[in-house]
């Protein structure tokens, strides 16, 4: 034999084990059978309806906010420029840019509004993100995927709402209490609000929603006419942040 | 060739230094070349796969299981005996059948050299120094954690 | 076949400066292990700013790499001869930049390691995937064509005739990857600053006078160590092209600011108000972007009259300063300016600390060992025949 077919048959040997190989392994993952949690909340277009005026009835009230960070393992920041948040309050003219009106009364010039990811339908982070590490569900909530995530923060520069954090530093030794049941994440990685898709996977609302005692906020599904949130809908006029720019924002503010 | 006995001696001496952890081990070596021994879980006899398959590709799993519940929100697995699990390390496998991961998973995982890759990073172990606080739940009550 | 052996040979002036960059290089290098095992935070970036130092630089080095074509064109669409020798220095210098684009990407990773995922996933309608593409394409013609042009010229035989398309081709694509990576900015709904059409124009304008300026400034050091001579026309049709390109950039930068003052759009001039006056008190980038306008304005003046361009005691110093005032422009204003305020109005001030610092500096020196490797193969090839 000489080298030449010496080498084709070593190639070809070697192609045929570590093809076996990956077929046994192809097959054995084959093996079980994944399927949607019964008992999983379902919707074709899941949106969230805010009512300013029963939220914050109660002064300095942070209940949304201190359910969802402690579920989510969020990390508390001291210094803001390493802040990260999911769901956080801010003045009317800051969660609102261009809907400022000078004249109107206080709630609109020192009341806070909850802010946090709108889930758009047309998400602008979505569209930059290079790995597909953010992706809008087919039920609207645009998910996030830290295993992919390379940390490029692309997302955060597409996003018009300032709705992201990255993971400046190790976030663990931040956290004050860690909920076993959730993961942490880890430094060099973009988080936000995922519409709690693992309590809607067990059939359960969101943190802030349930937490809410004012029941200030609603979540539903918005292409179901009998939801609440479209009741909502049909008998106040709400208003979303910077529509005009064309995401088609699904957190609906009713001021 | 004016070198042979050069290149002989130094070609033994190399596959000797190379085959060093072969013969050391062979030889008696370390008592830390024992396999070690890990407990099986009491409650359940049966894993989610045939013992053989997650021997040798509980990686694979696990990263199906990663990719069915981050991507495609799908998190009841039906295993190939039928019966059905949550499609989570941390709160399926070590919360209801491996429930010491130091036990278990590391005691291999040490001695074969082989480190987990970064999923320890953000994945909690609950099984390990966490197990002392008790999962915080959602509804009602909050502790204020912070402010 | 690379022709290594030809750059471990030289003088004690160049083993100084290589062993000067591997130094930079070695220190730049530990602070990277500094951020890679603590994260992003050893930066000056925030929640606000969250793109920086690291970005802005891969911005300006993306044109000064595009802008190899405005030797190659001339010369192989058409028959400018007169560049005929400096057209390897362009591609050499194109050849660096993009290594230098892609260091610094690299080093702004949160997960590094994950960097792959781009390739594994692809994402067509994500313009960081188009830019991760079209700059490794970009890269990988350069090598090509310098390496192919360089060996037929060691052996003084035209080069084989496959080449010609593939230069070609890369004239358009130069122009890419400078458009995809003002892509990368312009098409964000939520900044705007950015938001605006001439954006990839601008960039283009700037990297052709910023990128022939530094190829200037290279000839002309070539000129002093070495025997080859790129000779006065080629250095003058060059000034030439920075020229016309700066008046062009300074041109588009004003239409930016009619654009933006005279409609009076707040969102819109919020920007602009903070690079130069500074907003709600804060002004640290003010300093940079009225130098950035001066340099601009001096370089014009130095460049416009003939008798002053065609002067090298002149045009030397005018290249120097239209460097710098693109670079601080690009490399400083362009990324922060479009971050502050935030899309709610929040003013977070951003400076690069010396982590920062100390790694865009040496991954510059890795782009100019680059560079002094590559033209040091290249003299002595020429030497050699001579």
């Amino acid at each position: 034999m000489n080298r030449k077919d010496f080498l084709r048959l070593g190639c070809a040997s070697l192609l045929g084990v570590a093809g076996r190989k990956a077929a046994a392994v192809h097959a054995a993952v084959q093996q079980g059978q994944s399927a949607r949690r019964p008992g999983a909340l379902s919707a074709r277009r899941w949106a969230m309806v805010i009512d300013a005026k029963k939220c914050l009835q109660e002064k300095d009230c942070d209940k949304c906010i201190q359910a969802c960070h402690s579920v989510h393992n969020v990390p508390y920041f001291a210094e803001k420029n390493h802040e990260v948040k999911w769901i956080w309050k801010e003045p009317f003219k800051e969660a609102f840019v261009s809907k400022e009106s000078p004249y109107a009364n206080e709630m609109f010039q020192e009341r806070p509004f909850l802010v946090f990811c709108n889930h758009c339908d047309k998400p602008p982070c979505v569209r930059v993100c290079p790995t597909q590490a953010t992706w809008k569900r087919e039920d609207g909530v645009v998910m996030m995927d830290w295993h992919r995530c390379i940390g490029c923060r692309y997302c955060m520069a597409g996003c018009p709402y300032g709705s992201r954090s990255f993971n400046w530093v190790d976030p663990r030794p931040h956290l004050q209490n860690t909920n076993v049941e959730y993961p942490t994440r880890t430094k060099g990685v973009v988080e936000k609000c995922t519409f709690c898709d693992e309590r809607l996977a067990k059939g359960q609302m969101p943190a802030c929603v349930e937490a809410c005692e004012q029941k200030a906020l609603i979540f539903g599904d918005l292409e179901d006419p009998d939801s609440p949130v479209r009741e909502l809908l049909r008998s106040n006029f709400a208003i979303r942040r910077k529509a005009e720019l064309g995401t088609a924002p699904e957190i609906y503010y009713i001021i | 060739m004016r070198d042979r006995g050069l290149i002989v001696g130094g070609l033994i001496v190399f596959l000797g230094l190379i085959a060093f952890p072969i013969w050391y081990n062979l030889a008696g070596g370390p008592a830390a070349a024992q396999p070690p021994e890990i407990p099986l879980p009491v409650s359940e006899k049966e894993c989610v796969a045939p013992t053989a398959y997650m021997k040798t590709s509980h990686m694979n799993l696990l990263i199906a299981w990663r990719d069915a519940v981050v991507r495609q929100d799908m998190r009841t697995f039906t295993a190939f005996n039928g019966r059905t699990y949550n499609m989570s390390l941390s709160n399926t496998c070590l919360q209801q059948c491996h429930t010491s991961k130091a036990d278990f998973c590391d005691r291999c995982h040490t001695y074969s050299g082989v480190k987990t890759p970064y999923c320890w990073d953000c994945h909690v172990d609950p099984t390990g120094a966490q197990q002392a606080a008790p999962p915080i739940a959602a509804h009602g009550g909050i502790e204020v954690a912070h402010e | 076949m690379f022709m290594f052996e030809k750059a471990v040979v030289g003088s004690r002036r160049y083993w100084t400066w290589i062993l000067c960059l591997f130094g930079v290089i070695g220190i730049g290098f530990l602070a990277y292990l500094r951020q890679y095992d603590q994260g992003l935070g050893v930066t000056g970036l925030s929640r606000d700013v969250t793109w920086g130092l690291y970005i802005a630089q891969f911005t300006f080095l993306v044109g000064v790499a595009a802008s190899a074509v405005m030797v190659v064109l001339p010369y192989y669409l058409h028959n400018w001869k007169i560049f005929g020798k400096i057209t390897i220095l362009g591609e050499f210098l194109a050849i660096s930049a993009v290594t230098m684009c892609m260091l610094f990407i690299f080093v702004d990773m949160g997960q590094p390691t994950r960097v792959l995922n781009v390739m594994l996933h692809p994402t067509p309608g994500s313009m960081m995937f188009w830019d991760f593409m079209s700059l490794a394409g970009y890269l990988l013609l350069n090598a090509v064509i310098a390496l192919v042009t360089l060996s037929a010229e060691r052996k003084s035989i035209p080069p084989p005739a496959w080449i010609k398309p593939i230069i070609i081709l890369s004239v358009p694509w130069a122009v890419s990857i400078h458009t995809v990576t003002a892509f990368l900015y312009n098409g964000l709904p939520g900044r705007s600053f950015w938001l605006t059409a001439i954006l990839a124009p601008r960039f283009l304008a700037s990297a052709f006078a910023a990128g022939p300026a530094l190829l200037i400034l290279l000839c002309m050091v070539v000129r002093k160590l070495t025997k080859f001579d790129p000779g006065r026309e080629p250095v003058q049709k060059l000034s030439v092209i920075v020229t016309y390109a700066m008046i062009v950039n300074v041109f588009f930068v004003l239409m930016e600011l009619f654009t933006v003052f005279y409609s009076q759009i707040p969102e819109h001039m919020e920007h602009f108000k903070y690079l130069f006056v500074g907003l709600e008190g804060h002004s640290s980038l003010a300093p940079w972007m009225w130098t950035s306008v001066l340099l601009a304005v001096l370089s014009l003046l130095l460049l416009i009259p003939p008798r002053l361009r065609k002067n090298e005691k002149v045009l030397v110093p005018a290249c120097v300063i239209v460097f710098l005032s693109l670079w601080i422009d690009k490399g400083l204003g362009l990324i922060v300016g479009g971050f502050v305020p935030s899309p709610l109005g929040a003013v977070t001030e951003y400076a690069p600390t010396l982590p920062e610092i100390a790694i865009t500096v040496a991954i510059w020196a890795v782009g100019f060992l680059m560079i002094t490797i590559f033209y040091k193969i290249t003299l002595s090839v020429r030497e050699g025949l001579a």
